[in-house]
Order: structure tokens, then C-alpha cells, then sequence
């Protein structure tokens, strides 16, 4: 095509100015400008490209380091539930039940796994095999079936983590010196006994998905982190989309252009850039200290955290809002619907996809978010599953910060496998998000 | 404004020919618009009749549109725009208390330069009006209404079988016939179109021409045209506008055969415009 209109012949010109010769000159710069081009090309495929091999490299290290946390090692162990062991009468109360001495139940039965084991530390050394875990375990089978008392089972009970660890990597035990654990030879031995007979499984581990936090790592759970920022992002949706809409609606379609309104739209502006901490400060000094709302909670976190939001959203609605072409608005009004009509009927459905990506950046920011929280006292060890707004809980980026600042070895795998179950919160959101989009697009 | 500019400026003194008729549906007496401090319109009193197609031309920039906007207060959305001068219709004060600008865009409509269907069906596009101003009272009379107006655009024979289709998936002609469609289904008593076929070929100028003259049997219509040859088609009498002023006004018949002001005169014949 170029070249075509470049080589036209211009013989029918006439000769008398020295006219400069435009295909030639063209010509010339068209090396450069192509180079220029190609350049500018390169530049951008390298930059995708490294931004793509960083991301890669993050993911595919999250995922090996966090998979592992999603498996767990159990031991079968031949228990038998006598009610004297247990120190519980018949048809005990569920409080007897609870303060029954399951820990001897179970070391009874490792001491028979283990006739050889006299001494007593070496007894202290392989009781430490099974997690506390297993005492729960034990009571909830009483307790859901008390016609067990009595009776002799082989049950499947919780390894502890650093047994857990070795099993799952799968070294080899005969060479107990190549294995990195802090567990010593003698329980490195018996756990090779315990694996060559069969008696150790590796599988799904549901505690994680439904225990809250604990100081054991195979006892801690995802499950009250992730309801707790379930609660806190609904908090925060439901007071930052209705009041940002509607601010970015008034700011957009009804404010008059004057010195207040500029103002008004400096200060968001500069609001979102406000450091999330100082958003925290406020939250503790105004919701908390003043007026008096309970500390750790959802309701807290999520004032405070659609405080932040507010910004973000506002200025994602007035941009989409300005984006509807003005042609809209004035058929709307040339048919003689009122400014709220206009607005109501015509030009937030087509803002709608807009809005809704500037909410959901705002929000997957609220979920990232650490620092405003931690002045409210979302910080804290959070063992039960938060019921409601007002129950103290934590959220999941705090619950990352907590895990990788424990000493366990087994809280590596669980920080990055906490990572993943915000990406994958992250990910469903986002989804969500661009099916609303996709439903809105639709109305054209 | 330059000097030459200036000059032709000072010489239009008033208007040629008679800006008033009998019966009149709208009158407008010495109307002034400025925005901010720029004056746009200069004094300007016009008539609109019933029945009748008036034609507003003139070179861009002269004013025709601010003054077409004027008649249905679609001025009033920019904030810095200021009119002055009486308006009435049907005697009525268009600024007057009892004529909020609800009321006065559903007597007074409006088909825009460039097609803005809703993002809505084709059906809804056209239902729109009836519904915010409840002239409907059931699903039957909106329907009636709906096919009414689409049959007296033009439009219906294409459309009945989609009229679920998206207003923004017909073709410009038909969008903008759509559109006409919309704005006949309030019943207005007015229609004012401003430039309604500069976006569209000339087969569909040709289809909203004619719909224009059918039109005019049951409204008054004021268009706007960049086209010299639509504005003797479709319309009975021509406003000849420049520089904010109106200079010429009468039958479309002798402005264009026989134009009194000299600027008149070289507008039609092609020597500026």
C-alpha cells in the first residue's frame, strides 16, 4: 500500500519550481521510523515478558512451599477406650467428657506399639509423635457415638508437625543423618518403624479449612481468618459502594463547577493517596476510643477500610460517569425525563461495568490490606471462628503476617498456603466482578 | 470577531421580511444568549407556525442551534449559558411558573444531529417517553402507542420482527428514525431538529425528509440544516441566520428565488457558507 503511493509517477508535473522531492525524503525517514518502531516493540515485549517471569516465579514458589500445608500425616494407633483409663464414669456428662484423660489413652497404646520404649524420656519422645490434635479427635468420636467406651479401635490420629514434615517429604529414613528436623535419632527411628509397618497415611488435611488459628501448625486452621475477612470486605462493600456511588453521581451530574466542588474533589484526590495506616489511627481514635465500638472486629475493620476504599471508587465512578457520551443524557432530557431520570435510567447502566471495576480495585486493595488493621486490634490470636460483626477476629494478609513470624518449621508451609487461599479469594471475587460486568455489557 | 467581520456585523440592521404569522404556535420576541460573556444570539424574534416546516440556516457558527435549543430550554444544562427576551407557546411563558421543563420537553421535542438511541431494545427506546410521563395505563395502550409511532417513523415494517433487538444495532438511517419514533411517542406539539440528517447517506436523508413533510400535517417542526437543497424540500419557511443575527426570514419559496439581503443572497448562491 505504502509503497504503491510512494512510487507514483510524477511526470505530469510541471518542471519550472525546483519542487523538493517528498518520495525521496520520505524514503529516507523510513528506515529510522520503522527502527524506531520495532524498538519501541521490543521494549514492551521485555517488559511483559519480566513482569510475567516475576510473577511466574512468586506463584510457582507459593504453590510449592504451600502445598504441602494442604496434606497431613496420620498415625494408626490401636486405642482402647476403658472408661477407668479415661478416668469418666457411665454415660458421662459432655463436661465430664472433656476433662477425660485422653493423652493416656493414647500413650498406653503407643507403649504397647512400643513394648522396647522403658526409660522415660525415651516414653516423652515418642508421645510427642501424635499431636495434641488427637485428643480432640478422640472426644468428638465419644461424643458422637458413646457406645465406643469400652471397646478397643484402630483409629488414624493427627502425626505432630515435625513427624508430619519428614513423612510427607518423603526422605529416607534408613539414612536418619541426610534429614533436616528437629527431631532426634530415636524418633527418627521410630517413625521409620511406624512407616515400614504401614501404619503412617498421608492425606487431605481438613483441619486447615476448618480450624481456626493455633500455636501447634497441624492444628491451625485458615477457616476463622478467612470468615473474618469475608466479614470485613462485606462490611466494607456495603458502606463504600452505595455512599462513593452516590457521591460521584452528586460530584458528576448535579454539583455546580465552583471553588467548593474543586475542593471538595482535591481532597479525594490527595485522600487516596493517604498512607492506610494513618486510616488506622483514625479508626482507633474515632470508632474506638470514641465511640466506643468493640475492638478486633469486623465492623471496625471494615469502617475503616471502606474509609480507604471511598477514594478509590469515587474516582473510578466519575471517570465511567464521564465516559457516557453527553448525546445520552440529552435524548434523555429532550424527552422531558427529569436530571434524576437521566441518571437513574440511562447513564448509570451504562457507567455500571466502569463502576464495578473501580469497586472491585478498591476492595481487592481493603483485602490486601494490613496496616489499618493492626491499630484496631485486628491483629490478635484468633482461635474461634468469628460468628457475627462484632466478635473478634482477624483477616487473611494479618493471619500471613502472624504465620510467618511463628518460629514452628511448620508455619512455612501454612503462611504460603494462607497466600493461596487469598489469591484464590482474590481470584473468586474478581470473577464475580467481571460476571456483573459481562451482565451489565449486556443491556448494550 | 475581525474587521471585515465587524462591518458585515454592523450592517445587518434587524430583520428582512415578516418574523411574525398569524396564530402562532411558539413566539419568540428579541431573544439574547450569551455564554458567559459572549453573546451568541442578537435580538432575534421569530415565529413558530403550525402546520408548517421552518428552516433555519446560515453558516456554521451563526447561531441557528443555540437559538433551536432555546425553544425547549435545552439551554438551561449549561451552566454558564444566559437567555433573555419573551417566549411563549401557545401564549404560554416558556420561563413561566406553570411551565416546568419536564413538561415543556414533552410538548416541545427534540431529534438531535447524531442518532442517541438509548442502550436499551428498540421497543423500550420508543416506550420510554409514554412510560416516564405515565401515558400508558397498561402493557396494551403502551403497545399501541409504541407500534403508532414506529409506523409514523417509517420504521416499523423493518423493525416488528426484532423489537427486542438493541436500539444501537439498527443501521444510522434507521437509528435516527428511531429516534423520531421516540420523540413522536410523547405526542409533542412542537418538534425541533437539529441537523437531523447530517450523519446519514442520502437514501436515508431521503426517507426523513419525506417523513418530515408527513409530519407536518400534525406538528409545527423546526430543522436546522447545513443543506441548502433540504431546507427548500421539506420546509414552508426558511430563517436565514449569520453571525447571531437573523437576517432574513419568509417563504422558503422566495428566499430561495429571490432573497432580499444581500447576505441572503450570497448564502444561497454559494459564496460563503
Amino acid at each position: 500500500m505504502t509503497e504503491q503511493t510512494t512510487q507514483k509517477p510524477q511526470a505530469d508535473k510541471p518542471a519550472s519550481a525546483p519542487k523538493k522531492d517528498t518520495t525521496a525524503l520520505v524514503r529516507a525517514t523510513l528506515a529510522r521510523r520503522y527502527a524506531a518502531e520495532k524498538r519501541f516493540r521490543i521494549y514492551g515485549i521485555v517488559a511483559i515478558a519480566a513482569s510475567l517471569s516475576f510473577l511466574a516465579v512468586l506463584l510457582v514458589s507459593i504453590f510449592i512451599k504451600g502445598w504441602p500445608a494442604f496434606t497431613h500425616t496420620f498415625v494408626k494407633l490401636n486405642v482402647t477406650l476403658d472408661a477407668d483409663t479415661l478416668d469418666i464414669g457411665p454415660n458421662p456428662s459432655s463436661a465430664e467428657l472433656r476433662a477425660a484423660n485422653f493423652a493416656s489413652v493414647i500413650k498406653k497404646s503407643m507403649r504397647e506399639k512400643f513394648p522396647d520404649v522403658k526409660k522415660r524420656k525415651e516414653k516423652k519422645a515418642l508421645y510427642s509423635l501424635i499431636s495434641t490434635g488427637g485428643e480432640y479427635q478422640l472426644h468428638d468420636m465419644i461424643k458422637a457415638d458413646p457406645s465406643l467406651v469400652g471397646k478397643t479401635i484402630d483409629v488414624w490420629l493427627p502425626a505432630d508437625d515435625e513427624l508430619a514434615a519428614v513423612i510427607k517429604s518423603g526422605a529416607d529414613l534408613s539414612k536418619p543423618e541426610n534429614i533436616v528436623t528437629r527431631m532426634n535419632e530415636q524418633q527418627l527411628g521410630f517413625a521409620k518403624i511406624l512407616k515400614e509397618a504401614g501404619d503412617t497415611k498421608t492425606g487431605f488435611n481438613k483441619t486447615f479449612f476448618t480450624a481456626g488459628d493455633s500455636r501447634e501448625p497441624e492444628q491451625a486452621g485458615i477457616r476463622a481468618a478467612l470468615v473474618g475477612s469475608a466479614l470485613t470486605l462485606l462490611v466494607t462493600f456495603l458502606l463504600s459502594f452505595p455512599i462513593a456511588v452516590a457521591a460521584a453521581i452528586y460530584l458528576e451530574e448535579f454539583a455546580p463547577q465552583n471553588r467548593w466542588t474543586d475542593l471538595v474533589e482535591v481532597n479525594i484526590n490527595n485522600l487516596a493517596a493517604v498512607p492506610s495506616i494513618v486510616f488506622g489511627l483514625l479508626g482507633l481514635a474515632v470508632f474506638i476510643n470514641y465511640f466506643h465500638l468493640p475492638r478486633s472486629a469486623p465492623i471496625v475493620g471494615g469502617i475503616v477500610l471502606s474509609l480507604m476504599t471511598l477514594p478509590t471508587i469515587i474516582i473510578a465512578s466519575r471517570a465511567a460517569l464521564k465516559a457516557v457520551p453527553p448525546s445520552i443524557r440529552e435524548a434523555g432530557r429532550g424527552l422531558g425525563a427529569s436530571d434524576q431520570q437521566v441518571v437513574w435510567h440511562h447513564v448509570l447502566p451504562l457507567a455500571m461495568p466502569g463502576i464495578l471495576t473501580g469497586t472491585i480495585i478498591g476492595l481487592a486493595q481493603a483485602l490486601g490490606e494490613t496496616a489499618p488493621l493492626l491499630m484496631i486490634g485486628m491483629v490478635a490470636f484468633i482461635v474461634d471462628i468469628p460468628g457475627g460483626f462484632t466478635d473478634a477476629a482477624t483477616v487473611l494478609p494479618v493471619q500471613v503476617f502472624l504465620w510467618a513470624d511463628s518460629p514452628e518449621r511448620g508455619f512455612v508451609e501454612k503462611t504460603s498456603a494462607a497466600i493461596m487461599v487469598l489469591l484464590a479469594f482474590l481470584i473468586l471475587m474478581n470473577a464475580v466482578a467481571v460476571l456483573l460486568r459481562k451482565k451489565f455489557e449486556r443491556r448494550w | 470577531m475581525n474587521d471585515s467581520h465587524q462591518d458585515v456585523f454592523d450592517n445587518i440592521k434587524g430583520t428582512v421580511g415578516d418574523v411574525t404569522v398569524d396564530n402562532p404556535k411558539m413566539r419568540l420576541s428579541n431573544v439574547d444568549v450569551f455564554y458567559g460573556e459572549k453573546q451568541a444570539i442578537f435580538d432575534v424574534s421569530l415565529d413558530i407556525a403550525n402546520n408548517e416546516v421552518i428552516a433555519m440556516i446560515g453558516p456554521s457558527g451563526c447561531g441557528k442551534s443555540t437559538f433551536l435549543r432555546c425553544l425547549n430550554r435545552m439551554n438551561d444544562t449549561i451552566p454558564t449559558c444566559k437567555v433573555t427576551g419573551e417566549m411563549s407557546l401557545d401564549g404560554e411563558d416558556l420561563y413561566g411558573p406553570n411551565l416546568d421543563t419536564v413538561l415543556l420537553r414533552a410538548r416541545v421535542g427534540m431529534v438531535f444531529q447524531k442518532p442517541n438511541p438509548f442502550a436499551k431494545s428498540i421497543y423500550d427506546n420508543v416506550a420510554y417517553g409514554p412510560r416516564i410521563h405515565g401515558l400508558a395505563s397498561n402493557r396494551a395502550e403502551l403497545d399501541e402507542i409504541v407500534v403508532g409511532s414506529l409506523q409514523k417513523a417509517g420504521l416499523y415494517d423493518e423493525v416488528k420482527d426484532r423489537l427486542d433487538a438493541p436500539g444501537t444495532s439498527l443501521s444510522g438511517g434507521q437509528q435516527q428514525r428511531l429516534c423520531i419514533a421516540r420523540t413522536i411517542a410523547v405526542s409533542p406539539e412542537v418538534i425541533l431538529m437539529d441537523e437531523p440528517c447530517s450523519a446519514l447517506d442520502p437514501i436515508a436523508t431521503a426517507k426523513i425528509e419525506e417523513l418530515i413533510d408527513e409530519l407536518r400535517q400534525n406538528y409545527a417542526i423546526a430543522i436546522v440544516t447545513h443543506s441548502m437543497q433540504q431546507a427548500a424540500r421539506v420546509s414552508q419557511r426558511t430563517a436565514y441566520f449569520h453571525l447571531g443575527k437573523l437576517v432574513e426570514v419568509g417563504s422558503t419559496n422566495h428566499i430561495f428565488t429571490n432573497p432580499s439581503h444581500e447576505l441572503t443572497e450570497n448564502y444561497i448562491t454559494g459564496r460563503f457558507g
